[in-house]
C-alpha cells in the first residue's frame, strides 16, 4: 500500500471546498453593508433615524402638507428634552450653529427650530447635511417632517441663511428617555475628499 | 538551516539547487517551516524594536524623541508586524514542520502552494514598512497612522501610509488563506492508516481550528479593507456619513474578523500545551476529547461576540447584553482547558526543563488574561476600561504571554528534534527568568495605568502617571534585551550541541518522536500505521 503518493482528485475536491468557502466569506463581508442598513433603520441602533423610505404611519415624505396631520397624541404628562448641535466637516469652508440650542418639549407635539449656516468662503458651494440621534435607541421615534437635511444645500459667495427643521418625537419614545441630541454633520458635495495633511505641510 | 542541508547530503540521489536558489523553490516541508520561523524571529526583533522606541518615548511625560504622528505610527504597524509577520507565521511554521511528522504523513499536501504561501510574507512585510524609509526621502508622511484597527474615518482621511498598509494585508491575508488550505487538506487527507480525527494529535486540532477561522474570517477583513480602498481613491461611500455610510460598520466588519483572530493565534500554542505538559509530567494529556470539544467551541464562539471591542460605540442595551453574555460564555471552555492542563501535570512525575517553565509560566500568565478579560467583557465596568492602559495590559498578557510565551514553548520543546543538538539549558532557564520577571514588571504597572484612567495610543500623559511608566519601560527593555539570548541560544544550537536521540524528552510521546533528530529530509514516505 503506497500511501505516499498523494491523491490529486481527492486533494481537489476537497480544496475546491475550501476556496467556496473563502469566496463565500469574502461576499459575507459585502452583504453585511445593506444588512446592516437594514439592521440600523429597524432598531434606531446608531442614531439613524427613520428616513422617507421606512416611514409606516401615514407621514408623507418631506413637506409640511401632507403631514399636517400628526396621527399621534400629545403625551403632556412628560418633557424631552431636544438638543441641538452641528458639526461642518473639513473641507467645507461654512459656519453651523443651531438658533435653539434646547427646547422642552412634550412627546408627540410638532415642533420648529432653525440652523443660521454661513458660507465664508468667496465661492458657491454645495452642501449636504447628515443627522444622527442620541442615544439610539430614540432615533426611530424622532422623526424629522421638514428639514434641510432631505436635500442638498446650495450657498453663494458670503451667503447666510436659516436653515428650518419640523420635527416630532412620537409618544412611543421610552419613558427612560429625557435628553435627546440631535446632531448634524455638514459635508461638502462636490468638493474633493479632504486628506490629512503631514504635519510639515500642515505648519 | 544548516541541518536541512546535511540531511540533502545524506539523500546523494537527490536534486537540490545549491544557496539561494534552493530556499527558493524549496517545496519541502522542513525547509519551508525552517524560513517561517526565521521570518517570524526577525519579524519579531523588529516589531519589538519599534515597541522600544514608544516605550522610550513614554518614559517621561512630555515629548522627547518623537513627534506624535510618528508615535502613532509605529504603535499601528507595531501591532501589525507582531500579529501578521511574527505570530502568525511562527504557528504555520511550527505545522510545516511538525503537522506530517506528527500525523505520519510524507509532506505537506500541497508543496508548492506552501512555498508560495511563504514567499508571499517578505514582499508584505516590506510593504508595511516602506512607508518609513520613504518618510525619509521625503516621499509620503509615513506608515499607517490610525492604530493597526484602520478605524474609519480616519484611514479614509490618512496619507499613503494607510495604502501600504491595506496592500500588505491583502498579501499577507492571502498566504494565510493557502496556508489554511494547505494544513486542511494535509490533516483530513495525509493522515495515516488508523489515525482517525479522535487520534489526532492536539496540536494538529488547535491547528485545524485555526485554519477554519482563518478561512471564515480573514476574506471579511479583505473585504472591508477593500471597501476602504475604494472608499479612499474611487468614491464610494461605505464608511463615509456624507455618501449615507457608516463609520461603525467598518467596526463591525473589522472585529468580526479581529475577535477569531484572538483565538486565530491561541489555538495552535493551546494545542500545543497538552503535548509538553504531558511530556514533562510524564502522564497522557489529560481530558483529550474535552480538549478537543473545548477547541470546536472555542471557535465556534469566537464568530460571534465581536461588538464587545466597541461597547461604548453605542449600541441598543439588548444587543450590548447578548455580547456581554456570549462573551463571557467563552470563558467556560477556556476553564476545562485550563482545569485540563493543570490536572496533565496533576501527581505527575514533573521536571522543569526550559519548555515545561514556559508552559507553567505560560499557564499562570494566559490565566491572569482571561481573567482581566472578563472584567473587560462587563458592559458596566468596560465604560471606564474602555481604551485605556488596561486593555493593553489585558491583551499583552494574552497574546505575549499566551501567544509568544507559547511560540517559545515550542520552540525549545521541538528544536532538539529539528537541529539534533540539544541547546543550552542553562542559557534557556535564564531567558525564561528574564522573560517572565520583565514581562510583568512591563504590563502590570499597566493595568493600574488603566485603572487611573490613563488612556492608550498617547504619546504624552499626566503627571500623576509617570513613576509607572518610567517601571514599564524599564521592563520592557529588559524584556526586549533579554530576548537577544533567546536568539542567541537558537543560533548556538543550530550551528552544532551535544547531540540527542530520537525521543530526545524522556517522556515524549508521539510519532514525531520515533524520528531520527534531526528527522531525515524526506520522512515518513512509508506511512506508519496506528493501532
Amino acid at each position: 500500500m503506497d500511501q505516499a503518493q498523494p491523491t490529486p482528485a481527492r486533494h481537489n475536491r476537497l480544496i475546491g471546498k475550501l476556496l467556496l468557502m473563502v469566496a463565500g466569506a469574502f461576499v459575507f463581508a459585502f452583504a453585511l453593508v445593506p444588512l446592516y442598513d437594514v439592521l440600523c433603520a429597524a432598531t434606531g441602533f446608531n442614531g439613524k433615524t427613520a428616513g422617507p423610505g421606512v416611514i409606516r404611519d401615514g407621514f408623507g415624505i418631506g413637506g409640511l402638507q401632507t403631514a399636517a396631520a400628526p396621527a399621534s397624541k400629545v403625551d403632556t404628562g412628560r418633557t424631552v428634552r431636544v438638543e441641538f448641535t452641528g458639526t461642518v466637516m473639513p473641507g467645507l469652508p461654512w459656519d453651523m450653529r443651531p438658533l435653539t440650542i434646547s427646547l422642552d418639549i412634550h412627546p408627540g407635539e410638532m415642533q420648529q427650530v432653525s440652523y443660521l449656516v454661513r458660507n465664508t468662503s468667496n465661492r458657491t458651494i454645495v452642501g449636504q447635511a447628515v443627522p444622527s440621534v442620541t442615544p439610539g435607541q430614540a432615533a426611530q421615534h424622532f422623526e424629522k417632517i421638514e428639514c434641510f437635511c432631505f436635500s442638498q444645500q446650495t450657498l453663494g459667495p458670503g451667503e447666510a441663511r436659516e436653515m428650518p427643521l419640523a420635527f416630532i418625537v412620537k409618544p412611543e419614545v421610552d419613558r427612560s428617555i429625557r435628553h435627546i441630541t440631535l446632531s448634524y454633520a455638514f459635508f461638502s458635495v462636490d468638493g474633493q475628499r479632504q486628506t490629512l495633511t503631514s504635519s510639515r505641510e500642515a505648519q | 538551516m544548516s541541518t536541512a542541508t546535511t540531511h540533502a547530503a545524506e539523500h546523494p540521489a537527490e536534486h537540490y539547487p545549491g544557496g539561494l536558489m534552493r530556499w527558493l523553490t524549496t517545496t519541502n516541508h522542513k525547509d519551508i517551516g525552517t524560513m517561517y520561523l526565521t521570518f517570524s524571529l526577525i519579524m519579531f526583533f523588529v516589531g519589538g524594536l519599534m515597541i522600544l522606541a514608544v516605550r522610550a518615548e513614554l518614559f517621561q511625560p512630555g515629548l522627547q524623541l518623537m513627534q506624535p504622528e510618528f508615535f502613532n505610527q509605529l504603535i499601528g504597524v507595531h501591532a501589525l508586524v507582531m500579529i501578521f509577520a511574527a505570530l502568525m507565521p511562527a504557528a504555520t511554521g511550527f505545522a510545516n514542520w511538525m503537522l506530517p511528522l506528527m500525523i505520519g504523513a510524507p509532506d505537506m499536501a500541497l508543496p508548492r502552494l506552501n512555498n508560495w504561501g511563504f514567499w508571499l510574507l517578505p514582499p508584505a512585510a516590506i510593504l508595511l514598512t516602506l512607508p518609513f524609509t520613504l518618510a525619509l526621502f521625503g516621499i509620503g508622511d509615513g506608515a499607517i497612522a490610525t492604530g493597526w484597527t484602520f478605524y474609519a474615518p480616519l484611514s479614509v482621511q490618512g496619507g499613503m501610509g494607510v495604502d501600504f498598509a491595506i496592500l500588505a494585508v491583502h498579501i499577507l491575508g492571502i498566504s494565510s488563506i493557502m496556508g489554511s488550505i494547505n494544513i486542511i487538506v494535509t490533516i483530513f487527507n495525509m493522515r495515516a492508516p488508523g489515525m482517525t480525527m479522535m487520534k489526532l494529535p492536539l496540536f494538529a486540532w488547535g491547528w485545524l481550528i485555526t485554519a477554519f477561522l482563518l478561512i471564515a474570517t480573514l476574506p471579511v477583513l479583505a473585504g472591508a479593507v477593500t471597501m476602504l480602498l475604494t472608499d479612499r481613491h474611487f468614491g464610494t461611500h461605505f464608511f463615509d456619513a456624507a455618501g449615507g455610510g457608516d463609520p461603525i460598520l467598518f467596526q463591525h466588519l473589522f472585529w468580526f474578523f479581529g475577535h477569531p483572530e484572538v483565538y486565530i493565534l491561541l489555538l495552535p500554542v493551546w494545542g500545543l500545551m497538552p503535548h509538553v505538559l504531558s511530556t514533562f509530567s510524564r502522564k497522557p494529556a489529560y481530558g483529550y476529547k474535552a480538549q478537543v470539544y473545548s477547541f470546536i467551541a472555542i471557535g465556534l464562539l469566537s464568530v460571534m461576540v465581536w461588538a464587545h471591542h466597541f461597547f461604548t460605540a453605542g449600541m441598543p442595551v439588548p444587543a450590548l447584553i447578548y455580547f456581554m453574555f456570549s462573551t463571557m460564555a467563552i470563558s467556560l471552555p477556556l476553564a476545562v482547558l485550563f482545569f485540563c492542563w493543570i490536572a496533565t501535570m496533576w501527581k505527575g512525575a514533573m521536571t522543569f526543563e526550559t519548555p515545561m517553565l514556559f508552559a507553567v509560566g505560560f499557564i499562570v500568565l494566559f490565566g491572569i488574561a482571561g481573567l482581566t478579560g472578563l472584567i473587560l467583557a462587563d458592559v458596566a465596568a468596560d465604560a471606564q476600561y474602555h481604551h485605556s492602559y488596561f486593555v493593553v495590559a489585558h491583551f499583552h498578557y494574552a497574546l505575549f504571554a499566551g501567544g509568544i510565551m507559547g511560540v517559545m514553548t515550542g520552540v525549545y520543546y521541538w528544536l532538539p528534534k529539528w537541529t539534533g543538538h540539544m541547546y543550552s539549558e542553562k542559557l534557556g532557564k535564564l531567558h525564561f527568568w528574564l522573560t517572565v520577571i520583565s514581562f510583568n514588571l512591563t504590563f502590570l504597572p499597566q493595568f493600574f495605568l488603566g485603572l487611573a484612567g490613563m488612556p492608550r495610543r498617547i504619546p504624552d500623559y499626566a503627571l500623576q502617571f509617570a513613576e509607572f511608566n518610567a517601571i514599564s519601560t524599564l521592563g520592557a527593555f529588559i524584556l526586549g534585551l533579554s530576548q537577544l539570548l533567546f536568539a542567541w541560544n537558537i543560533w548556538c544550537c543550530v550551528r552544532g550541541g551535544q547531540k540527542v536521540d530520537n525521543q530526545v524528552w524522556e517522556g515524549a510521546e508521539g510519532l514525531e518522536w520515533e524520528l531520527s533528530s534531526p528527522p531525515p529530509h524526506h520522512s515518513w514516505e512509508i506511512q506508519p500505521v496506528i493501532k
